[in-house]
């Protein structure tokens, strides 16, 4: 499998998007905003069609689309208007239609193809998409970790981090953007479709063994790794699409998670710190 | 303006005089256009734990939200350290326990990971937590008796507990004024003299504290003077 240059390409994209998508998707399942990638990925879909019938590049115009998308739906959710839940839906779904609409006008002698994107090609990454992936993963990590304190407090408690003057309004912008660009790095990889599964599923699992924010973060992260580079091996040797591989490796994660945690209810349960500790004084 | 709302004489106005920590000048606060609360006029300078009081409705609740910005100032004037709210900037001085919360969010958190949140806006962008940090947080648990809680999931805690970690995250930021919404709404007698017995250590180090209280309780010790709201219809 590593003797050939495009699934060495393969996998060292799928470790880029494996280690960036999860500590985005724990950040939006703290803010109960799981669904929201998958909204991105639709609109997505209009940049790239743009960019097949304007003969510019897809990835750049993909990404412009789910920027542009990511900060309306912080605006909507900012106006707590009552008609924002069907604003966003309208958006998602003309932007989705849009795609498919605007793809059938692209000039003659262009694959008119949009299932490269929806479900992903991983094998067709090429080492300038690398370059490109490798620079986008750091400007997500760089939030995502970096930042990663601030957007827990406004996540946490978006009122009480207003009054203590933290600027709620740009780290939830922020968020948005960096979840756009996620969308878009994982688009060739994943597919449109299929992005939220890389996003949220390995943040669910967290959810189940996580015993902080922190470590939440961790855990998504090397489960999103592991599913990643696990499901892009697997579809190489059982022949099957990356993309759905991935995506079904972090679900099967998330079941074996749920059954041990089953089997572990009813054994006494062994917290930490519940016992007093000596006091501190500073 | 010294001697405004303070009935203690020259004496103490000497001993404090200089900033008063917060100023409400015929204040009236509200949402939008509706008033629920006006002409308020209200001074709590450094060291004083000023209890505020009214039936329900009164619009306690929104003094202190319009205070720190969370609804509307409609008239008069409010000043933080004698500076006028538009223009303040520091809020990490001021230190807010809200009434209601539902410390509830999709991804487990531990108390410690709340309460250090509070400290954030102590640190300067991209600033790591220091050690400094890590004791003020560890202040913080102990001061709302929560000490050796730090690492139990905040959903693990009850009512109760979630309301004394919330005053935690407050005293993390080191606030020099503070101000409480119904704090030991739920908290057993225990706890209340833990957490009276910290507001009155925060107010002998020279911070003002708000809290807004439907009853004194174990709080009646530590409360320096009373301001009662007059009751309203309108709901907060």
């Amino acid at each position: 499998m590593l003797s050939y240059e495009f699934m060495r390409l393969a996998l060292a994209a799928a470790v880029l998007v494996g280690l960036t998508a999860p500590t985005v998707g724990v950040h939006l399942v703290q803010r109960r905003l799981s669904l929201i990638g998958d909204g991105l990925g639709h609109v997505a879909l209009l940049g790239v069609a743009v960019g097949l019938v304007t003969r510019s590049a897809p990835v750049l115009t993909a990404l412009l689309a789910t920027v542009a998308g990511a900060v309306a739906v912080e605006v909507l959710r900012a106006r707590r208007s009552a008609s924002a839940d069907v604003a966003l839906a309208i958006m998602f779904y003309g932007g989705l239609a849009g795609g498919v609409v605007v793809v059938t006008r692209a000039p003659a002698g262009i694959p008119v193809t949009l299932d490269g994107y929806l479900f992903g090609a991983l094998t067709t990454t090429t080492r300038g998409d690398l370059v490109l992936f490798a620079v986008l993963a750091a400007v997500v990590l760089a939030v995502t970790i970096g930042s990663g304190r601030s957007l827990f407090t406004v996540a946490l408690d978006e009122e009480h981090a207003r009054a203590s003057g933290l600027p709620v309004l740009q780290l939830n912008l922020l968020l948005a953007v960096v979840t756009a660009v996620t969308v878009t790095l994982s688009m060739r990889v994943l597919g449109l479709l299929l992005i939220s599964g890389l996003m949220v599923l390995p943040a669910g699992c967290a959810q189940l063994v996580a015993h902080s924010f922190r470590s939440s973060l961790v855990i998504a992260a090397l489960i999103g790794v592991t599913v990643s580079v696990g499901g892009t091996a697997v579809s190489w040797y059982a022949d099957t699409p990356s993309g759905g591989t991935i995506v079904l490796m972090a679900v099967a994660a998330y079941a074996v998670l749920s059954i041990g945690r089953l089997a572990r209810r009813g054994s006494p349960r062994h917290g930490p710190g519940v016992v007093p500790s000596p006091v501190r004084v500073g | 303006m010294l001697l405004s709302a303070r009935p203690g004489g020259a004496a103490t106005t000497l001993r404090t005089a200089g900033v008063s920590a917060l100023t409400v000048r015929g204040g009236g606060f509200g949402h939008g256009r509706d008033a629920v609360l006006t002409g308020v006029d209200l001074t709590v300078r450094p060291g004083e734990v000023v209890a505020v009081r009214g039936p329900n409705g009164a619009g306690k609740s929104t003094l202190v939200r319009g205070v720190l910005g969370l609804c509307d100032v409609q008239a008069g004037e409010v000043r933080l350290f004698d500076v006028p709210r538009a223009r303040f900037r520091d809020w990490h001085r001021v230190g807010y326990v809200p009434q209601r919360h539902t410390v509830a969010g999709g991804v487990p958190v531990t108390v410690r990971e709340l309460v250090s949140s509070g400290r954030l806006s102590r640190l300067r962008a991209w600033q790591r937590f220091g050690e400094a940090d890590r004791c003020a947080v560890d202040c913080a648990l102990e001061g709302a008796g929560l000490a050796g809680s730090g690492r139990r999931l905040l959903a693990e805690l009850s009512g109760g507990q979630q309301r004394r970690a919330l005053l935690a995250r407050a005293l993390a930021g080191d606030p020099e004024l503070l101000l409480l919404d119904e704090p030991t709404a739920g908290v057993d007698a225990a706890s209340q003299r833990v957490v009276a017995g910290t507001l009155a250590g925060l107010a002998e180090t020279g911070a003002a504290v708000v809290v807004v209280l439907h009853e004194l309780g174990p709080l009646a010790e530590v409360v320096t003077r009373t301001v009662t709201l007059p009751g309203a219809d309108a709901p907060c």
